[in-house]
């Protein structure tokens, strides 16, 4: 089925006139449009535009002048400002928006001949861990536990991008990473995301969250997809100044470079309490993989892993509770009606249009930030983040890259929600570091649990060395052999 | 760590999000426990250690030319106003 | 000489700090490239990033670094050459992403000194804090519809410069030293306009009042005060206020005041416990803004002469009086077209004939000095046809007259109306000789010990030659005739 080919295989096939653009589209189209009323990974599918768009993609083929994702139908996050077509960020607040630019990653990718099937969903402004908070409804996860049909979560925030992409309703997708919203979710769907280093990505017209953690990165089957799409959404952008001014490798070339000699981390911080002997397993599995390849296994310290979660939930609210200000109902978005004062208009529109999630980490980083509170948390924060980074930094003078599982757990039902905010928060636990760092970070499907689920492992680089990652991924990936596919899969029930 | 719903109240006055006092109170609980389980970081020893301000690998801004290379874009600003006047945006009326 | 209030309980001195707003002049904005123009269609200088629009990132403009820099140079105040941007957050509807880029914690420039002179002649210095880049708001409109009011975001994102003195004020009067002379230095340097009408520089003014020698006491914060005379009101009459207040046995309150000049009167604008909590923190979409001091070294040697200094060399350069100098350092434009009218003449004749009939001429036709018809050139040829003889003093006010009316060189008019001095001295003899005839009377008098007289004969020889007489041959021959 075209549906199940890898970016790579596909990108050949078009090449070889094996199919055209517009079958490939249409396969994904229809499988969209069989599939995703049940699992609600896109809040906007795009099939017109697709269709249109891969009819210039055969066109650009036939000529011969075709850049690397020509014809290559991708799902893109709703968190991806996507010039004249919808785009919400699941909040109601921005049900009715149209942006008139493009980002500039969905601009890069457009550039490389990519096709938008549509935008996914994901937590309401990327805050959340499971895809419960989109205003356009939950996410399902196309995998089930064996033998127990009831919906899983697909991880969050990136889930509806995670879900499109395991059960083949696109190739590959876009996703945004803050505390972990690209390697959690990609954990949970048993498919390959990639975190870039903070900068590598520009997030010019991408949706902020938190500022100085946000960055986009791929979500794919495969780490050879994942290196294709990185080097085209990369790249130093002037219109952003967090960006870095650094070429971008060849980083499809690192895919299979040998591994002999590498030094891999095993950071014992990393042993909490809590995981699963089934994770621990899975992380062994991982280690005794990358010894076999000629890998140096050694054991690091990152003291200060256990405070990354709290640093985290104070960086992240405060930076939103101020990214989140221009949601006032003035120039774009829905107003609430009925205001008579400036500050009734106000204050409805914020009610009515942030879901409880978002309110309450807007609520969060007003307080930290406030008079009084600001160096008790906020300062005491930063530094405590200043030593996170000293940390990774240490590490990475004894090792060439990290390894740690992604999450604590498999994906979980959705009725086992946990009440409380702060055990939801826990789901970012090996996650959320590396972003306090801003290190590369990339996780892939090492194997299924006894309850047939996903399990996945985390790498992490050095800044900037996502070469190290895709090489370490691209071993792992061969050793681990992981081929299993999730039940509910384009044509997997036809 | 709890919170008065004084407290509560002002934060969400500050953020302009408008709750009603079961919601208030939901909030001020939650909010207790998000920022008690926050007090964690008071175990960690910060003397001398700078803050981290931002994450970019960059130490400086990269400044850009001065040249008017926007704006001029009145439909495209005026595109998604909720509600508008000719070309103003329009808001409740402010009293000053 | 100090300036006190008297109340009941005898005299208070009034304290005065001043948070100058001062738009920069640059083509773009501080973090967009719309423009700056003042005066467009309502939100046509407006990008998407000024609009606050998702996902829009800021990026700092080089101009306006350039300018604060040069600003703080003519301040002569510290350059930190690390400094940083902060989000001050709150909400208003010209402020579209709810928080204004500011410097909070990190300005870019440091602690400088303004130099101001008083009536009196006497001079001092007024201290300045800090000076820091901010973005400057949108406009709301509250008068085209009963129940909205229109928000125009033009000058949302417009690069302000905040000034910051110390509480150095201790008058009104000095205050508005303050002000002109600040304005003066941003004009000289071409980083502001000082447009106050515009409101391209607005004043919040800090009052307090103090018994002599106390600690300062509460102070009150008057808020966008936008003209000199306007800022000298607000301080008399809120420290007035203050005085009642603290005679009746009450506290002043810290809060926000704004003058209103119909009325005469200040009034709470907001108090300190509905004050806002600005949550100041580092603008996470920005970097630490960094400069080299080669730079800054290289934009001090080209940094215009200013003012004071100008001032003081006109006096050595020039051989002018301190006032005069003063007079003509006002504005950069006088001062260059001084300049110009002096260099190689004689400085004090050309400050004569520019501080006295010159500027009562534009002042009479209402216009600006880079309007004028006379041309420096002209003006300095006008003075070297009094030096080297072809025109007398008197008739120079005439040609410069018609030189207002023209545009002519004077030299064509001296040709055209004839108006060469006359050194003729045997046409002068005859003329003495027909007036001595004429007014024997006159003579008798004279030469009886009526020395006032003398003038008369002056007078009469003018007039016999229709103003074009040389005064010194006059004289010579009048004296020969008269005293012999």
């Amino acid at each position: 089925m075209l549906t199940d080919l890898t970016i790579a295989q596909a990108a050949d096939g078009l090449r070889k006139k094996d199919f055209s653009a517009v079958e490939l589209t249409l396969a994904h189209t229809t499988a969209i449009e069989a599939l995703n009323g049940r699992l609600n990974a896109y809040i906007t599918p795009m099939p017109d535009k697709a269709l249109d768009a891969a009819t210039k993609a055969d066109a650009a083929l036939a000529v011969g002048e075709a850049p690397v994702l020509t014809g290559i139908p991708l799902g893109v996050k709703d968190l991806f400002c996507t010039d004249g077509v919808k785009t919400t960020a699941a909040s109601k607040i921005l049900a009715n928006f149209i942006p008139p630019y493009e980002s500039t990653v969905t601009a890069k990718l457009l550039k490389n001949g990519a096709i938008f099937l549509g935008k996914t969903n994901l937590d309401e402004f990327a805050m959340g861990s499971a895809n419960l908070t989109s205003a356009f409804g939950e996410v399902e996860n196309p995998w089930h536990r064996a033998n127990d049909p009831s919906p899983l979560v697909p991880g969050g925030s990136s889930g509806g991008s995670a879900a499109a992409v395991a059960a083949h309703l696109a190739m590959g997708a876009t996703g945004t990473d803050t505390g972990g919203s690209i390697r959690q979710p990609a954990a949970y769907c048993g498919i390959v995301g990639l975190k870039p280093t903070y900068g590598r990505c520009s997030r010019w017209g991408t949706i902020a969250f938190a500022s100085s953690l946000d960055q986009a990165g791929p979500m794919t089957r495969t780490v050879e997809d994942a290196a294709i799409m990185l080097g085209a959404m990369a790249g130093h952008d002037p219109k952003d100044s967090t960006s870095a001014n650094l070429p971008v490798p060849d980083y499809r070339a690192a895919c299979g470079r040998s591994l002999k000699g590498l030094r891999v981390g095993i950071p014992a911080e990393y042993r909490a309490s809590g995981m699963s002997e089934e994770i621990l397993a899975v992380w062994q599995k991982g280690i005794d993989m990358l010894r076999e390849a000629g890998c140096e296994i050694v054991d690091v310290s990152l003291p200060h892993t256990k405070y990354g979660l709290a640093t985290y939930y104070i960086i992240a609210p405060a930076e939103c509770s101020s990214n989140l200000a221009r949601y006032d109902g003035v120039r774009f978005g829905v107003r609430a009606e009925g205001a008579t004062s400036l500050d009734e208009m106000y204050e409805k529109t914020r009610h009515d249009g942030f879901g409880e999630e978002v309110r309450r980490r807007i609520l969060v980083g007003t307080y930290v930030l406030s008079a009084g509170y600001y160096d008790a948390y906020y300062l005491k924060a930063q530094k405590v983040r200043t030593l996170i980074r000293r940390d990774f930094t240490e590490a990475f003078e004894k090792v060439d890259v990290l390894l740690t599982p992604t999450a604590p757990t498999a994906a979980f039902r959705r009725d086992e929600k946990p009440v409380d905010p702060v055990q939801m928060y826990l789901n970012d636990v090996f996650t959320v570091p590396a972003s306090m760092a801003g290190q590369p970070g990339m996780s892939l499907p090492i194997g299924l649990d006894s309850q047939g689920l996903p399990l996945g492992l985390q790498l992490i680089g050095r800044h900037f060395d996502e070469e190290t990652l895709i090489a370490v991924g691209s071993g792992l990936e061969k050793a681990a052999g992981f081929t299993a596919r999730p039940d509910l899969r384009a044509g997997a029930d036809a | 760590m709890s919170l008065d719903p004084a407290t509560t109240r002002r934060i969400a006055k500050l953020a302009r999000i408008g709750l009603d006092d079961q919601e208030i109170e939901a909030v001020r609980t939650q909010l207790g426990g998000i920022l008690g389980w926050i007090e964690i970081l008071d175990e960690v020893n910060v003397e001398g250690v700078p803050p981290m301000v931002g994450t970019a690998v960059n130490t400086a801004l990269a400044p850009r030319v001065d040249a008017v290379t926007d704006g001029n874009c009145q439909d495209k600003v005026l595109s998604n106003a909720p509600d508008r006047e000719g070309p103003f945006f329009t808001v409740p009326k402010v009293v000053e | 000489m100090t300036y006190t209030l008297e109340g009941n309980t005898g005299i208070w001195e009034i304290v005065v700090g001043l948070e100058v707003h001062a738009q920069v002049i640059s083509q773009s904005k501080l973090f967009s490239g719309a423009s700056t123009l003042f005066g467009g269609e309502p939100n046509s200088h407006v990008s998407l990033i000024d609009a606050g629009f998702p996902g829009m990132l800021p990026v700092i403009n080089q101009e306006c670094v350039r300018q604060a820099v040069r600003t703080g140079l003519g301040l002569k105040a510290h350059i930190n050459l690390e400094s940083r941007f902060d989000r001050k957050n709150y909400f208003y509807a010209d402020l579209p992403t709810g928080y204004q880029i500011s410097q909070f914690e990190h300005p870019i420039i440091g602690t400088g000194i303004v130099l101001i002179e008083l009536s009196d002649g006497s001079t001092r210095e007024i201290g300045i804090t800090r000076l820091h880049l901010e973005q400057d708001a949108g406009k709301l409109m509250h008068d085209q519809d009963p129940k909205r009011s229109f928000v125009d975001l033009n000058r949302a994102g417009v690069a302000l410069m905040e000034i910051v003195s110390e509480p150095d004020i201790r008058s009104p009067e000095e205050a508005g030293a303050y002000l002109r002379k600040l304005r003066q230095i941003l004009r000289y340097l071409g980083t502001c306009d000082g447009n106050m009408e515009e409101g391209s520089m607005r004043a919040d003014v800090n009052v307090s009042v103090r018994k002599a020698g106390e600690p300062f006491r509460t102070r009150c914060e008057i808020k966008n005060v936008n003209s000199i005379r306007f800022v000298m009101q607000a301080i008399e009459i809120e420290a007035t206020r203050q005085i009642e207040i603290w005679e009746a046995g009450g506290e002043v309150d810290q809060e926000t005041r704004l003058f209103d000049p119909n009325k005469g009167e200040t009034r709470s604008l907001r108090s300190k416990e509905d004050a806002h909590d600005y949550r100041y923190f580092p603008d996470p979409d920005l970097l630490p803004l960094v400069i080299e001091q080669d730079w800054v070294d290289q934009l001090k040697q080209t940094l215009p002469e200013l003012p004071d200094e100008k001032r003081a060399r006109f006096q050595q350069e020039y051989g002018i009086t301190a006032y005069d100098a003063g007079v003509l350092v006002a504005e950069q434009p006088t001062a260059d077209f001084y300049e110009r009218v002096a260099k190689g003449r004689d400085g004090k004749s050309a400050s004569a004939w520019v501080t006295g009939d010159f500027f009562a001429a534009l002042n009479r036709t209402g216009k600006s000095i880079e309007e004028s018809p006379v041309s420096s050139e002209n003006l300095g040829a006008m003075l070297d046809l009094i030096a080297d003889g072809t025109i007398n003093g008197k008739i120079a006010k005439d040609v410069l007259e018609t030189m207002f009316e023209t545009g002519e060189a004077p030299l064509e008019i001296v040709e055209r109306k004839g108006l060469r001095q006359v050194t003729d001295t045997g046409a002068l003899e005859t003329a003495a000789d027909d007036i001595i005839t004429k007014h024997a009377d006159k003579v008798a008098e004279y030469r009886g010990g009526k020395d006032k007289l003398f003038g008369f004969f002056v007078g009469q020889m003018m007039k016999a030659t229709g103003g074009k007489a040389n005064p010194a041959i006059v004289n010579d021959i009048l004296r020969k005739k008269l005293d012999a």
